[in-house]
């Protein structure tokens, strides 16, 4: 069975593959790839740390307004969802351009989608709660907006943790199967930016997130049926046998 | 007619302070009756916790720091953090995208059951009344507020001079409607022009002004030039901005957050820490440019004595 295995293994198979059939020495087509994907790093670090950067030093600089609370939350929402949105985009490019280096940009890219949720949850729990945990229960509680955008939150902890070669490893197809959990913590983020954009009348930007998910979600959508298919196939052939 | 505010609306519960008491009464009394004229020669640019901005403040408003309960916020928050969707739906979209808008010569229609209707210009509207400096704070429905030195009128003196008859039971305001200078009146963000409505006894409360000023200057195109409302114990959407028609209307006009969303939005808007926002609590508020959202909100932003008697017997609940 090779299924199980796919998470981690597939990957560096994929990557070897692909490097043999440009016909020159496997070990120079690692070295680049390997050169590839760093630049790409070094890309996503940079385009990841500069709204932070930029609210950081807008923060002490004062080019916030006068509600930087406002623009801070806003901001961090964002970032978390373009993030996530990119992050779901990987698997898209791979499969498009062939390129399966791109699979070692995703562990980053996630994880920047999370250390901007991470920020944006205790902006609120720090300005808009004040510290208070009675608050914070009862919004969340009592405002679906914030039940959705919690839950987003809470879902991504796992997966966050979980992002290790060790973790990988050790959870093996189950990994997997947590990890599609961005699915939904990507769909109930936007859903949680739309709730509050509705409330201001502009829903531009979350429609324009929505459509940029569904994009990306039923690109999935004829894999997952392939999947399922080739399952119930393999299931009714046993009960043949 | 100058408003000695009751007791209660001063800085303990209210936070606004009579004009009087940081003016000293008499010269409250000489800027007030001179106008903007006197303002506009006597200015002097303030020191920098007011903020830098282009036009001059007159010095009855240095050093209110030590003098108020409740500090001012600075001329350039208050004109750079404003919702006047007409120019967009960032608050910073209107001090950048209003340049083109002319709030001179400007005429207002006054319509309906009234005795004394027609087109008014603006300069006649002001002519006869006195105008004043009124603190107030100004509590967005958004959950965060600011103390704004309006410079205004009573709105009733207004009404009564058009006389408006038995029939008339609310009023209904409108904002101008140039898509050609507000480039969000050709989006459908909201349906234009934007509409605002109040109860006749509402209209008439005393608290209750037309705007024609801020910080004893101008009124800013951002911040609603050059004739804007506000109630203080209303939240800020209620405040129409760049009104040109004032119509008397037997029944009660809906206004424009409530027809775009009026499940979260209601005609009455008082300010009341009990009945929460859908998405947010209102018991809270952040009172800018402070991070924290800790202020306490009060009922009817801190005027319940004062109006709360317009509101007896209803359900502040049902009656949003």
């Amino acid at each position: 069975m090779a299924m199980p295995r796919k998470s981690l293994t597939f990957t560096q198979a994929w990557t070897f593959t692909a490097g043999s059939k440009l016909h020159s020495s496997i070990g120079s087509n690692i070295v680049i790839q390997k050169h590839q994907i760093l630049v790409c790093k070094v890309g996503i670090w940079i385009a990841a740390l500069s709204p932070g950067s930029w609210l950081v030093a807008g923060l002490f600089l004062g080019w916030l307004g006068p509600n930087p609370v406002e623009t801070l939350t806003h901001i961090t929402g964002m970032t978390t969802l373009v993030l996530l949105l990119v992050t779901l985009s990987i698997t898209p490019l791979r499969r498009i351009t062939g390129w399966n280096g791109a699979i070692r940009l995703r562990r980053p890219l996630g994880l920047f989608a999370f250390f901007y949720a991470l920020v944006h949850f205790n902006i609120w729990f720090v300005f808009d709660q004040v510290f208070n945990w009675r608050w914070m229960v009862e919004d969340i509680i009592e405002r679906p907006y914030i039940t959705v955008g919690f839950s987003a939150f809470v879902i991504l902890v796992p997966l966050a943790l979980t992002s290790t070669k060790g973790w990988m490893r050790r959870l093996g197809v189950r990994w997997t199967k947590l990890h599609r959990g961005i699915y939904l913590a990507a769909t109930l983020g936007v859903v949680h930016f739309y709730w509050l954009a509705n409330s201001k009348a502009d829903v531009r930007l979350p429609l324009l997130l929505a459509l940029c998910l569904s994009v990306l979600l039923l690109y999935r959508v004829p894999g997952w049926l392939e999947r399922r298919r080739r399952m119930i196939a393999r299931s009714q052939g046993r009960n043949i046998r | 007619m100058i408003i000695r505010s009751k007791r209660a609306s001063d800085i303990s519960s209210s936070e606004i302070t009579p004009p009087e008491i940081y003016l000293g009464r008499r010269r409250f009394i000489r800027d007030a009756g001179l106008g903007l004229a006197t303002l506009a020669l006597g200015g002097t640019a303030l020191p920098n916790d007011i903020g830098a901005q282009s036009q001059e403040i007159p010095p009855r408003f240095r050093n209110l720091k030590s003098e108020l309960g409740e500090e001012l916020n600075s001329y350039r928050d208050i004109t750079t953090y404003n919702n006047f969707y007409e120019f967009g739906t960032d608050k910073r979209d209107p001090s950048r995208n209003s340049g083109e808008f002319e709030p001179q010569p400007w005429t207002v229609s006054i319509e309906g059951h009234v005795n004394k209707p027609g087109n008014y210009e603006l300069d006649d509207i002001l002519a006869p009344v006195t105008m004043e400096d009124r603190i107030y704070r100004l509590r967005c429905v958004e959950a965060w507020s600011m103390v704004i030195p309006w410079y205004g009128f009573p709105l009733a003196e207004l009404i009564k001079r058009v006389e408006p008859t038995g029939n008339a039971k609310f009023v209904r305001f409108e904002t101008v409607y140039r898509p050609e200078q507000m480039p969000y009146q050709k989006t459908g963000v909201l349906p234009w022009p934007y509409v605002e409505g109040l109860r006749m006894d509402e209209a008439m409360h005393p608290l209750t002004t037309l705007v024609t000023g801020v910080y004893g200057t101008e009124l800013p195109n951002q911040n609603g030039a050059p004739l804007r409302l506000i109630i203080p114990w209303k939240y800020g959407f209620k405040g129409i901005k760049s009104i040109v028609k004032i119509e008397f209307v037997e029944e009660m006009p809906t206004n424009t957050w409530k027809m775009a969303n009026s499940v979260e939005y209601g005609f009455y808007s008082n300010v009341n820490p009990e009945v929460s926002h859908p998405r947010w609590s209102q018991a809270r508020e952040r009172r800018l440019p402070s991070l924290f959202k800790n202020h306490e909100t009060l009922m009817f932003n801190g005027y319940a004595e004062e109006v709360s008697h317009l509101y007896a017997g209803m359900d502040l609940h049902r009656w949003k």
